[in-house]
């Protein structure tokens, strides 16, 4: 009788897992690419990646030795290109956090297929963030005084700086985002030392499994810390793009000093992370043959998330614009329409057709649910977000209020290539990633499959 | 303790559900349940309580809270007195977003540790890994241990048997 009602019942879930997959047959899809030989693709994407980090490091290495004037800073622009793409990164970081902290509270359960694989994401853009305040600071033998460790000069930061706060908001959310990822691998880790084939890999990922072995007891104790996890990255990862924010808000320019600035950087976070994860998802998915783990409706379901954040970050742009007029303050009013019709008019256009518009086209279900729409969008989002930092970044600093110290910031080919090498180092992390760990979480899947429910195929009564 | 391991294979998690129950109400108490995932239900039917770990968390949290919110107090009213912008020294509002961010990094320090604490873990030898059939407790096999000793190995075996365990070994 249930199954009759089933067929036609219209508001039945999806089901998360698709093509009938057993639970040794979900071990077995996840394990492939860690138990099988790097494809050739492997390598040579590997090596273009280590060249990049090569760039990377070059550039910071002529930084270092020849100092800041490399790059396009001057008077008045003092914030360019690093504290653009310091924010980019973060922003990216954050998609992670929401969908394995936000989401597992809020019982969604089509998260399990991509948690693991946003997470790492997150891990990898928050490294490449931390570079460049890092390398920002002018003397980077002393970036250790950003920290509250007694030295001989018994100097002290200053814990009144936003600048300050975001050296702890930002170390804290790698460190917490790097414990949640190890806490969810840990039982995967256990999967793939019992299928080792060789005597290294078994003691290796043993090492890191911690001797794992699926008991309940574990699991009680294991379940209820990754929920309070959840619970205590959930309230982080809002706090740290408020506080990214705090670095602009916190000041007294124009078009930065703004109340609307936490949550609106907290959404365009979240906007930016989800693009990111669809593109490398939908190129993971199809070349490791996952399309029944990662299923379209997951697709989906993250494209209405970046269909909403993109919708809430386009009612920020305009109501910035509002309040500036409303607000009454010449200032206020010139730093926007500045923004719109000045010097860097050409950003700020860009940002809105990739940020506001071309997302609106998921209002379409055959949008959202074809793959190389999706795909398109996504890397459009990602461009309009880079924008969107740099249209705050620097049209605030390049036109302030008085007309007699105005600039125009340019990049420098070594602020270019810095950034381009950023890449390199964040996809060679995601190399490695996809290599030698399980790039889906095998154990919360399982758990996800109506077969896991100890109750699964008795009568239903009620 | 015991000092053999009586293990048996179970079919699906609904069956080592059933079986938990049942080895629990012969009044068994070292006993212990494997599986790939977490099972919904099987704390109570092994009788086991709430986790202890919310206790732990919360100390470490207030341990974090008030770290944070003594280290910058000191530091802008005692070690480091000076004056930006003419703010007093004891700015606490100034404190909260640090004074928050290390009360989760403790707290999160608290939730991971302190569920390897409470799970014995990092634990790389244990008896149970003598035999290959656990080896499928990651992958999609559901098992039930009992610890025995030389006198009850023979009940412990016997009542596996009658709540269906398949292939039951005794691992010494």
């Amino acid at each position: 009788m249930s199954m009759a009602i089933d067929d036609v019942n219209p508001v039945k879930r999806k089901p998360l897992v698709t093509g009938g997959l057993s639970f040794k047959e979900i071990t077995n899809v996840v394990a492939k690419p860690v138990e099988s030989k790097a494809p050739s693709w492997w390598f040579i994407f590997l090596g273009l990646s280590a060249s990049l980090i090569a760039l990377l490091f070059a550039m910071i290495g002529y930084l270092v030795w020849e100092g800041v004037g490399v790059w396009g800073l001057n008077n008045p622009v003092g914030w360019g290109f690093a504290i653009v793409n310091f924010v980019f990164w973060v922003g990216i970081g954050h998609a992670g956090t929401l969908i394995s902290a936000i989401l597992f509270l809020f019982r969604q359960k089509w998260r399990t297929s991509i948690n693991r694989f946003a997470e790492a994401m997150t891990i990898f853009a928050v490294i490449c963030a931390l570079i460049f305040p890092g390398i920002h600071v002018g003397r980077i033998w002393v970036a250790y005084w950003l920290f509250p460790i007694p030295n001989s000069l018994l100097m002290w930061p200053n814990f009144r700086s936003p600048l300050l706060w975001d050296v702890f908001a930002v170390s804290t959310y790698f460190t917490v985002s790097l414990l949640f990822w190890y806490v969810g691998l840990i039982p995967d880790l256990a999967t793939i030392r019992d299928r080792a084939k060789s005597k290294t890999k078994q003691m290796l990922y043993g090492l890191f499994a911690i001797g794992w072995r699926g008991a309940n007891r574990h699991w009680r104790n294991y379940e209820r810390a990754y929920l309070l996890l959840a619970a205590l990255a959930t309230p982080l990862v809002l706090s740290v793009h408020s506080i990214v924010s705090f670095d602009f808000a916190v000041s007294q320019l124009p078009g930065w000093h703004t109340t609307i600035f936490p949550p609106y950087f907290v959404a365009g976070a979240i906007f930016s992370g989800f693009a990111m994860v669809i593109t490398l998802m939908i190129i993971a998915r199809q070349i490791f043959g996952m399309k029944d783990l990662v299923t379209i409706h997951h697709l989906e379901c993250m494209n209405k998330i970046i269909l909403a954040t993109g919708t809430m970050v386009g009612y920020a742009y305009a109501m910035e614009f509002f309040i500036a007029w409303y607000s009454g303050s010449v200032y206020e009013g010139f730093a926007f329409v500045n923004r719109a019709f000045g010097q860097y008019a050409w950003a700020y256009w860009i940002m809105i057709s990739c940020n506001v518009i071309f997302p609106q086209l998921f209002w379409f279900k055959k949008v959202r649910t074809s793959i190389p729409m999706m795909f398109t969008i996504s890397i459009i989002v990602n461009i309009g977000m880079w924008f969107e930092r740099f249209v705050i970044t620097v049209t605030s600093l390049a036109n302030d209020f008085l007309p007699s110290s105005w600039g125009y910031y340019k990049p420098t080919w070594v602020d270019i290539l810095t950034f381009v090498g950023s890449f390199g180092l964040f996809f060679f992390l995601f190399l490695l990633f996809l290599k030698f760990l399980p790039m889906i979480s095998i154990t919360e899947v399982k758990g996800v499959l109506p077969e896991a429910d100890p109750h699964h195929g008795d009568d239903h009564h009620g | 303790m015991g000092n053999s391991i009586v293990l048996a294979e179970f079919q699906s998690p609904g069956d080592l559900l059933n079986a938990a129950k049942s080895v629990h109400d012969a009044g068994i108490k070292h006993f212990e349940t494997y599986s790939p995932f977490p099972i919904h239900g099987m704390d109570d039917a092994m009788g086991l309580g709430q986790s202890k770990l919310g206790w732990i968390v919360l100390m470490g949290g207030l341990t974090g809270l008030s770290a944070g919110f003594a280290l910058q107090t000191w530091v802008s009213t005692s070690a480091y007195k000076i004056v930006y912008s003419g703010k007093p020294l004891f700015s606490y509002q100034a404190f909260v977003p640090v004074t928050f961010e290390i009360m989760i990094l403790f707290s999160s320090f608290a939730a991971v540790f302190g569920m390897f604490a409470l799970n014995k873990l990092p634990e790389w030898y244990h008896k149970i890994f003598n035999s290959v059939e656990i080896n499928k407790a990651t992958d999609d096999g559901f098992f039930l241990s009992i610890d025995a000793t030389d006198e009850n190995e023979k009940a412990a075996i016997h009542l596996l048997e009658k709540i269906g365990g398949k292939s039951i070994k005794v691992i010494r």
